[in-house]
């Protein structure tokens, strides 16, 4: 089994990369180890505990168990892209400052991909929903309740916010 | 006033934004990786090892086996203070790699590569031959005569067998009128599962060695590096970046010592041992399977009157934590529900199993799981309300403990039990809930629980803390206790900045750890460091400040008496004017032509004293009977840790260990093939760990009665929270069915089993035997 190369063409957090890849690597390897994207957390590498994901072209993925080739023409977004050119963060993270919703924080990058995919989804959501779409991190600290929390306080910002945009008055209730 | 304040954590943008640094993140990509061949039969001895074609491998570095180590060191490797008595040193019973396999997973033999995959593979391409002795994965079977023994010194694998007798239990079941409920109850293996798996580096420095990694324990792991290398325990370096996650099992010296010893077989090139987390499960440590045997009489009016317990501590295949944690489960028997007339006898045994060491609770979670089943049991064969009953027999206030000297000042256990049962309307639910029919029914259920902070007065108890004062009037402050999660560094900062009278940005706690430059202190274990670190806090802060203002009065001719710091600024007591910032003073003493100092303070505070923390679960939940599954709807825990230095962070931890009690409650256990000691679910697939979805709103409640003997009111309660969950579940599974299981976790498995006895459903296949 040698090593093979390939050339790959991606964005990651909005900058073209060109980049060769060992064919056997994981978009986690190459996040980490090539681009020093250390938010890309390794907790198991087998897909089960949702700490290295990151988003693809929109859908949160782990990025343990998908190959650095098929990153190929692909939009990457890890955590380290959510934050401003002048270092301002984003709602969802800031949300996990103020609810307490970060601990050791080994799974929090994973974490708050998983939340950006949700949000970005622009709807609402139910409880059971939420914890349906988050239940792919595990997490040792938390017991997932502040999490939950700050995944939900933010949905409904956003909402609120969008309806004050629109001029609409009916609430959505929860 | 910080304390006291939901401030944010310290660390929470850095955590939120990836600029957390841990381990593996800091590793030069230079490094050579290392991995580990594991036996692969539970007891033996390795006859030979073949690597020749594991060295053709590409990339292979060298491969070292259980033959390469020319110098036999055994250390120990669990968490404690070094003791000067020799008498009360851990087992010394480790090796870096060991030719006499106890357990399947032991460590014979370790690849050195280029990358990962090289050494993936070399692995592989290794054989190895084994002599397989009969093993045995079970505690009693263990003990027997004739059994497999695991270590010479210890016939019938007994590790240590301590007892407790009080007043004359034989003469006091003699006594007319008793009502005897025995029962056994038995919690599983369970694993730490912290996100972040065991991972550290190592490379010579000079005449020395550094070793960065994830640690609970750097200056313990210092120690342990050096006993195990023979060499002096200054020529080690270690370094704790931040850590995700350690749960007790990074309070244990895990594979520091090979790593370090494989770069010195490299030349001491950077060599990084990450470990899989498949190993994680095996090899590193888990929590004490423990089986308790429970024996109470009870008198018509709903008291003891005499009780014994025997407690069987599974501990694997070496020492690790040892005796103390089963010793420890067995110490809060008798003072939980005091009693005149107590035998107890506690085991600790050696099983061809993976090593048991410290896990969040430290013995108290098996031992509640065993104590709280079973005074439910009491409750429902003598008709007792299961509160009233609680309320009756509970440890009362006044109570003191003759050897920690620890006192129960307050009437906690009723605050405590008060509040829980208005936030989940228990009193209502109770009723409700009584004489149900039906496939699926519902119940609700308590469980209470004692826990000692710190382990003062059986082993060393010391803080040591430095705080250095910058240009600009704010201070680092540097501790041996450890940041692995629990938001240690943000309560330091809030009590350092109390002290020494200063906005909480001024402080900055040093996270990172080196035992080159970090004061010396024994870290994160026991629940430990807030209370622990408080004494330091406060003393070195005052001594701070004393050498502020002693420089405050040169400067301003103020007497010292009459001068104070107060929000970063040098006031003036006597009318409250600012004289002088703090910034300004810190200046002029760093860069005066006249009298330049760097003011700076150190201090080490030795404590001996202690403190019980306590609290309880309330649990309700819905079974579906047929299928055996439970539905956990509510659940609140309530404690008393003293005042709360940071209200927010402890409702966080709270929260994580709740988590924690469910799963050791309802779904999680570590299984092994009977027939090779094989491990079958060393994964977080096939390993339950609860995920948001199996979690219902976790509510945490407090008491906070201020606790006399610490420095800031505080006292602890990192494990407290993971103590009583899984037992009140099984009350509440007990009070919606009847039917009361006596063996964690109260998943399907179990559940079918106990259904199946009690009758309540009927299958006409044989019950299926319970796995180890």
């Amino acid at each position: 089994m040698g090593k093979q190369y390939k050339l790959i063409h991606c964005t990651v957090n909005g900058r073209a990369r060109e980049v060769m890849v060992d064919v056997r690597a994981s978009l986690t390897d190459l996040l980490r180890n090539d681009f020093r994207l250390t938010s890309v957390k390794k907790g198991c590498e087998v897909g089960e505990c949702g700490a290295c994901n990151v988003i693809i072209d929109g859908e949160c993925f782990n990025s343990c168990i998908y190959l650095a080739v098929w990153a190929d023409g692909k939009d990457i977004l890890t955590l380290e892209g959510l934050e401003g050119p002048g270092g301002e963060i984003s709602d969802i993270q800031q949300a996990f400052i103020d609810e307490a919703a970060v601990q050791c924080g080994f799974c929090t990058p994973g974490a708050i991909m998983s939340a950006v995919e949700i949000l970005n989804e622009g709807r609402l959501l139910s409880d059971e929903e939420i914890r349906i779409r988050m239940s792919g991190h595990l997490c040792r600290c938390t017991g997932y309740e502040n999490i939950f929390r700050a995944v939900k306080k933010t949905m409904l910002k956003r909402l609120e916010a969008r309806q004050r945009e629109q001029g609409t008055g009916n609430r959505e209730q929860e | 006033m910080y304390a006291g304040q939901r401030v944010r954590r310290v660390d929470a943008f850095d955590k939120v934004t990836g600029r957390a640094r841990y381990t593996d993140d800091l590793c030069d990509r230079g490094a050579y990786v290392a991995r580990i061949l594991h036996a692969t039969v539970a007891n033996g001895r390795v006859v030979s090892i073949d690597t020749s074609e594991a060295e053709k491998v590409p990339g292979v570095i060298r491969i070292l086996t259980c033959f390469d180590l020319k110098e036999k060191h055994y250390f120990p490797t669990a968490g404690h203070p070094w003791s000067t008595d020799p008498s009360h040193q851990d087992v010394a019973d480790r090796l870096i790699l060991t030719d006499r396999v106890r357990f399947y997973g032991d460590d014979v033999a370790a690849v050195v590569a280029e990358d990962e995959v090289a050494a993936a593979q070399a692995l592989k391409l290794i054989r190895v031959e084994y002599e397989a002795y009969p093993f045995v994965l079970d505690v009693q079977k263990a003990m027997a005569d004739g059994a497999p023994q695991l270590h010479e010194k210890y016939p019938n694998n007994i590790l240590k067998h301590t007892q407790i007798r009080l007043g004359d239990y034989e003469k006091a079941i003699r006594e007319p009128g008793l009502t005897k409920v025995e029962g056994w109850y038995e919690t599983p293996v369970v694993q730490h599962c912290h996100i972040e798996n065991f991972i550290c580096y190592a490379e010579a420095e000079g005449d020395r060695i550094k070793v960065v990694t994830s640690t609970q324990i750097p200056h313990i792991v210092r120690r342990v590096v050096g006993q195990a290398l023979g060499i002096d325990w200054g020529r080690v370096r270690v370094i704790k970046p931040y850590v995700g996650g350690g749960f007790g099992n990074k309070q244990d010296i895990l594979y520091e010592p090979l790593c370090a010893w494989l770069s010195l077989q490299v030349g001491g090139h950077l060599v990084k041992l990450d470990v899989p987390r498949e190993e994680t499960f095996v090899c590193n440590r888990t929590r004490h399977s423990i089986r308790n045997h429970i024996v109470s009489w009870v008198r018509p009016d709903g008291t003891y009157a005499a009780r014994k317990l025997e407690s069987f501590s599974d501990q694997g295949a070496y020492a690790s934590h040892g005796h103390s944690i089963c010793a420890k489960g067995a110490g809060a028997f008798p003072q939980l529900y005091p009693c005149d007339n107590v035998e107890v006898d506690a085991y600790t045994v050696f099983t061809n199993k993976p090593v048991a060491g410290a896990m969040r609770g430290y013995g108290i979670p098996q031992a509640m799981w065993a104590v709280e089943c079973h005074t439910e049991d009491v409750c429902a064969s003598i008709g007792a309300d299961p509160v009233a009953f609680r309320r009756k027999n509970l440890m009362p206030v006044g109570y003191v403990d003759g050897f920690s000297k620890n006192e129960m000042y307050f009437d906690s256990f009723n605050q405590c039990l008060d509040k829980a049962m208005a936030a989940i309307d228990y009193e209502g639910k109770y009723r409700e809930y009584q004489n149900q029919t039906g496939d699926v029914r519902r119940g609700i259920g308590v469980a209470v629980f004692w826990y000692n902070t710190a382990v003062w007065p059986i082993s060393l108890e010391s803080s040591s803390c430095r705080m250095v004062l910058n240009q600009d009037g704010s201070f680092q402050v540097q501790l041996a206790e450890t940041e692995i999660g629990q938001g240690a560094d943000t309560a330091f900062a809030q009590m350092a900045a109390d002290v020494v009278g200063v906005p909480l940005e001024k402080v900055h706690v040093v996270s990172c750890q080196d035992t080159d430059v970090t004061p010396f202190g024994t870290s994160a274990y026991a629940s430990r460091q807030t209370y622990i670190a408080g004494f330091s806090i406060r003393q070195t802060g005052l001594l701070l400040k004393e050498r502020i203002l002693d420089y405050a009065h040169k400067l301003t001719r103020m007497p010292v008496f009459n001068l104070d710091i107060v929000d970063g600024n040098i006031v003036r007591t006597t009318d409250g004017r600012v004289l002088m910032s703090l910034a300004a003073l810190a200046e002029e003493a760093l860069y005066s032509l006249t009298d330049s100092r760097h003011i700076a303070a150190e201090s080490t505070y030795q404590i001996k004293s202690n403190a019980y923390s306590f609290g309880c679960t309330i649990a309700e939940v819905e079974v579906d009977i047929p299928l055996c599954k439970v539905k956990l709807l509510n659940i609140v825990n309530c404690h008393d840790a003293g005042k709360l230095i940071n209200p927010a962070l402890a409702e966080a931890q709270v929260h994580g260990g709740m988590s924690m009690g469910i799963g050791f409650g309802m779904s999680e256990k570590l299984m092994f093939d009977e027939k090779t000691g094989r491990p079958l679910n060393n994964n977080l697939l096939d390993y339950k760990l609860p995920t948001m979805l199996d979690h219902p709103r976790l509510v945490a409640e407090f008491v906070e009665n201020p606790e006399p003997t610490s420095a800031f009111g505080t006292k602890g309660l990192g494990e407290p929270p993971a103590c009583s969950p899984a037992p009140a579940i099984r009350n509440a599974i007990l009070h919606a069915t009847g039917v009361g299981v006596k063996t964690a976790p109260a998943n399907p498995h179990n559940l079918f089993r106990a259904f199946t006895e009690a009758g309540l459903i009927h299958d006409e296949r044989q019950v299926p035997p319970c796995t180890t």
